[in-house]
Order: structure tokens, then C-alpha cells, then sequence
């Protein structure tokens, strides 16, 4: 399936640069399943860090692109669709929450030399508070995914403990968002999916513009 | 004492036999204190080893002594001695990682058992049981391919009113999400961590979930989730391990 990532510059800068890197990384996974017996957690492993070699600085910045994604969503989207209430609340606190990690990644990836992506310009169609709290549910639910699926590639492990950090949070509000909604806590079950980049630009791909 | 960090890494071999003895005799230290505490040579038992997986990684650590036999045939291209290390600090950490699941999973059986829920409230109830008892599972199988899993443990709950419970479940969950994050760093193998995060924000749902029943935060932290220390994590559920 061809992917979008073409229609959507800033993220394609955000492919792999690193390939002597990446294929260390790649080795190394292979090399670790060998020893470890990967039939215990082939039902854990994605593809996302076998087919990548993406580098850390990459991932970061893959990172940043979706929490500007989510802290335009509540924050842009979200007073100009109208909320009120319970939604109102988790919007504006979500929203702030967000925005602290649009802050640290970026930090994150200045301090290690590198250039955060730009923000992109983005659209959702959503036109009411029940849309929006879909739409809230399925990136929320992205976010986790998309962390739980690049995580293990990251070689450095104070980025691996801010990236376990920041996926708890969009964990937390994604149950909050069910519980407000009386959609599944657990959408996928005892284990959570992780997601490979294409998977999650499938979901977040429409909703970049520029 | 310093947090006993997990790492891989061998250390030359003149420090070897040091920091080998100097390990046993904290981990000692750390069982004659579990023993005076219980009085019982049977139930300190599991706790011994839960506070052994939260020694250091050599191979000394009773929780890692049958793993270098996992990582012995394999003909890897690595140092022995290096992998079986990162095996064995891999598998204390899914040895802590399904002692504490072995406990959430009893917790929500014997909550469900109690009759203190009812309705949509039981229904959460169960499905957070079931998916805890999905972790015990696979933890189990995961410690299983890399040497000898940790016994289960026997927790023991006070369950009072639904109220009580209601607050000790998200204390639990809470806790485990705590303490997977603070372990996804010591992790070597990335298909281990895959799992562990896998796990992880399912604690955080059911974290966030209970925190909202009570009436409190779903994010406590704020935008960034705090981790502890097994150290930590041991000092607050000592009290319900039998």
C-alpha cells in the first residue's frame, strides 16, 4: 500500500537518514531474539523497529509531529467546535498536557543536535462535541500505539524512559476519554497494539495539511 | 542503599568475585530482614525472591541462576558473559514484573468474589481481573524461556466496603504502572520491553480509570507519568504479601 508520507513533507523528513545506525539497531533486535527465544513475545513484536532503522533522533521527531497533532486538536479544535462540560475540561487539561510534550521533544531534540520538525498545518473534521470526542478517543489510542511501537528502538534510555513517561499519559487519557464516552478502556485487550509508522500515519496522515 | 540498578554490562574480571560477594551479602542482609519481619520461613519464601529480583544482575541473583543455561546454546556472536548477564537482569525484571501481577490478578478475584460490586461497576471489575490474569500468563511464559519463573505469591487484601476497595485497586494500578516505567530502561531485549510496554499502558488505563471513579485525576503526574524504583514499589506492597 502506498503510503501518504509523500503528500506530507515534514513527515517524510523525518524518514531514515541513520542506515549504518539502523541496521546496528536491526542486528542487534535479531540477535537478541535468537538468545531470548522470540516465540514468548512474537505476539509483542512489531515490525516498526525490524523495517525502520529509523534513528532516535527520527523517532523524536516522528514523536513531535503527533503530540502538535494532539495539542492543536484540543486545543484550536476544540474551542472552535464548542464544548461543554466533562469535555470542555478533559480538552482544555489534556490540551495543556500535550503541549508540555510538544515542549520536552522538541528540547529533547535540540539537546541532542538535532532539528525539530516544523508544526504542521492541520484539519479535523470533526463538527460536534461527540465527534470530537471519537476522534480525541482514536488519537489518543494512536499515540499509544505509536509509542509502544517505536520505543524499542530507541538506543538511548533516558529518551526510552521520557517516551514510558509520556505514553502512560496518553494511556490515562484515552481510558478518560472511554469512561466519558462509554467506549471499550481496553480497546485492544489485555495488550496493548504497538504500531508500526505506517499504521499510525494511516490514522494521523488525513489530518496533516501542510 | 543505592537503587541496584540493572545492567549488562560485565565487569572486569578482577571485580568479579567482589561484586559478587558483596551482592550476596546485601541480598542476605535483605532476607534475614524479610524473615525477622514475617516470622515464617514459608511465606518469606515468595517475598525473598521478589526482594532477590530487585538484587543486582549477576548471576548470583537466584532469579537469574538457570537463565545462562537459556543463553549458553544459542552460539551467539556476543560474549557469554554479557549475555547471559543481560538474561538474567531480563528475567528478574519479568520475575517483579509477574509477582505483581500474580497479586493484582488474586486482588480482583477475591474483589470479585466478595459481592461489593454490582452492575457496570462489577463488569469493570471483571475485565480488568481477566486482562491482569492475561499478564500473569504471558509474564509467566516470558520468565519460563529465560530461566525459572518466581513462585506465586500469596497476597492478602483487607476488603472492607466498595469504597475501600475501590481505593486500594487504584492504588494497585497506579503502582503498576509505576513500576513497569521505571523498569523499561533496564530492559536489554527488545522484544521483553515490547511486552513490558505492551502491559504498561494497560495498567495506565486501568490506573486512570479508577482515579476517575474517585473522583480524582486521570493523569496525577500531569504530563509526565512518574516512575519508582523496585525499591519503592516493594515498600508499598510489602503490607499485602501473606
Amino acid at each position: 500500500m502506498h503510503t501518504p508520507e509523500f503528500a506530507h513533507p515534514e513527515l517524510a523528513a523525518v524518514e531514515v537518514h541513520g542506515v549504518t545506525r539502523g541496521s546496528f539497531i536491526a542486528r542487534g533486535a535479531l540477535a537478541a531474539g535468537a538468545v531470548y527465544g522470540a516465540g514468548a513475545v512474537a505476539p509483542f513484536v512489531t515490525n516498526a523497529f525490524a523495517a525502520g532503522g529509523a534513528t532516535d533522533l527520527d523517532i523524536l521527531n516522528f514523536a513531535l509531529t503527533l503530540e502538535y497533532l494532539e495539542t492543536d486538536f484540543y486545543t484550536v479544535k476544540g474551542k472552535s467546535v464548542g464544548l461543554s462540560g466533562e469535555a470542555k475540561t478533559l480538552a482544555t487539561s489534556f490540551g495543556e498536557e500535550e503541549a508540555e510534550h510538544v515542549a520536552a521533544l522538541t528540547k529533547a531534540i535540540t539537546g541532542a543536535g538535532g532539528k525539530p520538525v516544523k508544526k504542521p498545518t492541520f484539519s479535523f473534521p470533526v463538527t460536534n462535541q461527540a465527534g470530537f470526542l471519537k476522534l480525541a478517543y482514536v488519537l489518543e489510542n494512536t499515540g499509544v500505539g505509536a509509542y509502544n511501537g517505536a520505543g524499542p528502538s530507541l538506543t538511548n534510555k533516558a529518551l526510552l524512559a521520557a517516551a514510558g513517561s509520556i505514553v502512560q499519559t496518553e494511556a490515562r487519557h484515552a481510558a478518560a476519554i472511554a469512561l466519558l464516552t462509554g467506549m471499550k478502556i481496553t480497546p485492544n485487550g489485555a495488550f496493548d497494539k504497538p504500531l508500526s509508522k505506517a499504521q499510525v500515519l494511516a490514522k494521523a496522515g488525513p489530518l496533516i495539511k501542510k | 542503599m543505592t537503587e541496584p540498578m540493572i545492567n549488562g554490562e560485565a565487569p572486569p574480571e578482577t571485580g568479579v568475585v567482589e561484586r559478587l560477594a558483596r551482592d550476596d551479602v546485601e541480598r542476605k542482609r535483605f532476607l534475614r530482614m524479610a524473615g525477622k519481619r514475617l516470622g515464617s520461613g514459608v511465606a518469606a519464601t515468595s517475598l525473598a525472591a521478589f526482594i532477590a529480583a530487585c538484587g543486582s544482575s549477576s548471576s548470583s541473583s537466584s532469579a537469574g541462576s538457570s537463565s545462562s543455561a537459556a543463553a549458553a546454546g544459542t552460539g551467539t556472536a556476543s560474549s557469554s558473559s554479557t549475555s547471559s548477564a543481560a538474561a538474567s537482569g531480563d528475567l528478574a525484571i519479568v520475575n517483579y514484573a509477574l509477582t505483581l501481577e500474580y497479586l493484582e490478578s488474586q486482588f480482583y478475584a477475591k474483589v470479585i468474589k466478595s459481592g461489593l460490586f454490582h452492575g457496570k461497576n462489577l463488569s469493570v471489575i471483571k475485565t480488568f481481573g481477566a486482562e491482569e490474569t492475561e499478564h500473569v500468563a504471558a509474564l509467566h511464559k516470558l520468565a519460563m524461556s529465560l530461566g525459572t519463573p518466581a513462585a506465586e505469591p500469596t497476597g492478602k487484601f483487607p476488603l472492607k466496603n466498595a469504597a475501600s476497595v475501590t481505593k486500594l485497586a487504584a492504588t494497585v494500578e497506579n503502582l503498576g504502572a509505576a513500576a513497569y516505567l521505571g523498569q523499561a530502561g533496564n530492559i536489554k531485549s527488545p522484544e521483553i520491553l515490547a511486552a513490558a510496554l505492551a502491559i504498561h499502558s494497560i495498567e495506565a488505563r486501568h490506573a486512570a480509570t479508577l482515579n476517575l471513579v474517585l473522583g480524582k485525576d486521570a493523569t496525577p503526574d500531569g504530563a509526565f507519568a512518574k516512575p519508582m524504583t523496585m525499591s519503592q514499589v516493594l515498600a508499598v506492597v510489602k503490607p499485602f504479601i501473606a
